[in-house]
């Protein structure tokens, strides 16, 4: 009887260490996958992979610098307008909006955030990019529109989170502010923000490491052109838009590795910023576990 | 002008410049919506839930795009749920706080947000390459993959909030700790475990990027896994970058049906949680009478 139950035991024991190992698998079986896939396009350039502008199918010549260029500017330029639209619209839901607006904008802010990127890719080549050629001239696409959109997908991200970081703020911290006669605005950003500050960076680096890896809400409004633009209102490219439109195309060995190459210089950077986003919220539990002890 | 008069101007400046920010970033985000909704009901008729895919000026619908989303959806669920539930018991239940359940994880954490993109990439190397074509079961594998991550976090997070006291409880009744895990632990933590699920599915539901190399898209009706299956998202990406105004029109229609699928789901698994928590709420008033 005792037997029966210890073999059981074991087996699903394993079998849930199992599933977790999985996940290790996963990821590293990823990374070995690109790094082999790649390893032809790496031994044929080298380092000037990432330095090389051209990029010419025909002539199996293979430079990543366009499409890496153009995921940093986007994200830099998507960076810019969302994280003060973003914290601005937290405190307004934490501080400002009545009782009443508080819920119901909050709720529709994080439904927003599950709203899949390629309809923000199709509003953005058919509503934005016409807006922008309007306004900027040019046909409307390139890495200002992408990053407009980008900043748009990455919003109700990073408000939702700044908002409950937001919210953690000990009612007797803030009321003691106040009663020394501070004003609201005193009370956000020497009480609230200092006191939210792990939360509100952790969430815009995650924010960053989704919008530069981030393929279908870019894509449509890029313009998918291999070159360094003169101007961010100009057509460009960047990483995920590149292996979205040419991978599935690919006639030779040496491109479909350039592309690998790509896809593994996106993964390592994504995969850093991300771990740095985590070692930065983890940093801050182990010091407020320790401040508490 | 006096510090203090100083001060509330710069407050009251603050303060509007964060309302206006709130209402310019909420305007965009209901224009969205907007457009989303004015196309997507326009575009909405029978054809679209009836008819198969055609050639533009003649037609067609979007069944086979919707149930192959449903396929793939449903596939990945099969394959993905069963390995992230059991990966997350392990995490919490057997590993606890060791240095591997927390490697598990971070790791997990990071695949969570890793670009979809490159997941595509690499199913397609592994599963399409090799067999020599685009596939359904490559489909599956990708937001299978995807999904694994999701499921592992929900269920290490919904588990932890099972008391110690029930687990103390079944295992000085004598029971084997598979048994503790899986009639106390897993039904203290059954709502939860099943939202998580539902969240799961809508966020897969929604990726493009994992497919475009992997089931990549087709404009019939397919069940035959070994085939290249549409999906709503491929096809709305196709069919809007494509020049034919027909096509654009039945890819706003796969919009609105795609969004209203997720977010469907997301306000149900909402709707479930919050209902979940009032009768618990209940019960536990009920017993301090």
């Amino acid at each position: 009887m005792h037997n029966r139950y210890s073999l059981k035991e074991m087996f699903f024991e394993h079998l849930t260490r199992f599933s977790a190992i999985l996940v290790l698998f996963f990821l590293s079986a990823i990374f070995i996958v690109l790094i082999i896939k790649a390893y032809p396009a790496i031994h044929h350039f080298g380092f000037s992979f990432i330095t090389e502008q051209k990029w010419a199918p025909n002539f199996e010549l293979f430079g990543g610098l366009p499409a890496i260029y153009g995921s940093f500017i986007s994200t830099l330029i998507a960076m810019l307008f969302a994280i003060p639209v973003a914290i601005g619209i937290a405190i307004f839901l934490s501080e400002i909006a009545p009782k009443s607006l508080k819920s119901p904008i909050g709720v529709s802010i994080e439904l927003l955030a599950a709203i899949p990127s390629v309809v923000y890719g199709m509003w953005g080549l058919f509503y934005l990019a016409p807006f922008m050629r309007d306004v900027f001239g040019g046909n409307g696409l390139g890495l200002f529109t992408a990053g407009l959109i980008l900043a748009i997908m990455i919003l109700p991200f990073i408000s939702a989170i700044t908002r409950d970081a937001l919210n953690t703020t000990p009612k007797i911290l803030k009321e003691s502010a106040y009663a020394l006669g501070a004003t609201q605005w005193d009370v956000i950003k020497d009480i609230m923000i200092p006191y939210a500050k792990a939360g509100i960076v952790g969430s815009v680096i995650l924010a960053l490491g989704r919008a530069f890896g981030e393929t279908m809400a870019v894509t449509f409004v890029m313009g998918n052109a291999h070159q360094i633009p003169s101007s961010i209102f100009e057509p460009a490219t960047s990483i995920p838009s590149t292996l979205a439109n040419e991978f599935s195309e690919v006639d030779s060995e040496l491109y479909l590795s350039s592309l690998y190459l790509l896809a593994l210089i996106l993964f390592i950077i994504s995969f850093i910023i991300i771990a740095f986003a985590k070692f930065y919220f983890l940093k801050n539990r182990v010091k407020r576990k320790k401040r508490l002890v | 002008m006096t510090a203090s008069t100083k001060r509330k101007i710069i407050n009251k400046f603050i303060l509007s410049l964060s309302t206006l920010f709130a209402i310019i970033g909420v305007a965009f985000l209901f224009w969205i919506l907007f457009i989303l909704l004015k196309n997507g009901l326009s575009a909405l008729s029978l054809n679209m839930f009836i008819e198969d895919g055609a050639p533009p000026g003649s037609d067609g619908g979007l069944r086979h795009a919707m149930v192959g989303q449903l396929i793939l959806a449903i596939g990945a669920t099969l394959v993905g749920v069963p390995i992230g539930i059991l990966a997350g018991t392990f995490v919490r239940e057997y590993g606890k706080k060791s240095p591997f359940a927390d490697l598990i994880r971070d790791l997990s954490d990071i695949m969570m947000s890793a670009p979809s993109i490159v997941i595509g990439t690499f199913v397609y190397a592994l599963l399409v390459a090799p067999t020599g074509g685009f596939s359904g079961y490559a489909g599956i594998t990708a937001l299978a993959i995807m999904m694994v991550p999701i499921i592992l976090r929900t269920t290490d997070d919904m588990l932890g909030l099972v008391p110690n006291s029930l687990r103390e409880a079944a295992i000085a009744l004598g029971a084997p700790k598979y048994k503790m895990i899986k009639d106390v632990v897993y039904r203290g933590a059954k709502v939860g475990i099943l939202t998580g699920i539902l969240l799961g599915i809508a966020r897969v539901a929604g990726e493009t990027a994992p497919l475009l190399f992997t089931s990549f898209n087709s404009n019939f009706f397919e069940t035959d896994l070994a085939e290249p299956i549409a999906s709503l998202t491929v096809t709305m990406f196709n069919y809007a970058t494509s020049p034919y105004e027909d096509w654009q029109s039945l890819g706003w229609g796969a919009a609105l049906v795609l969004a209203g699928f997720v977010l469907g789901l997301n306000i149900l698994g909402r709707i479930w949680l919050s209902l979940n928590h009032i009768t618990r709420k209940k019960i536990l008033k009920k017993r301090k009478r």
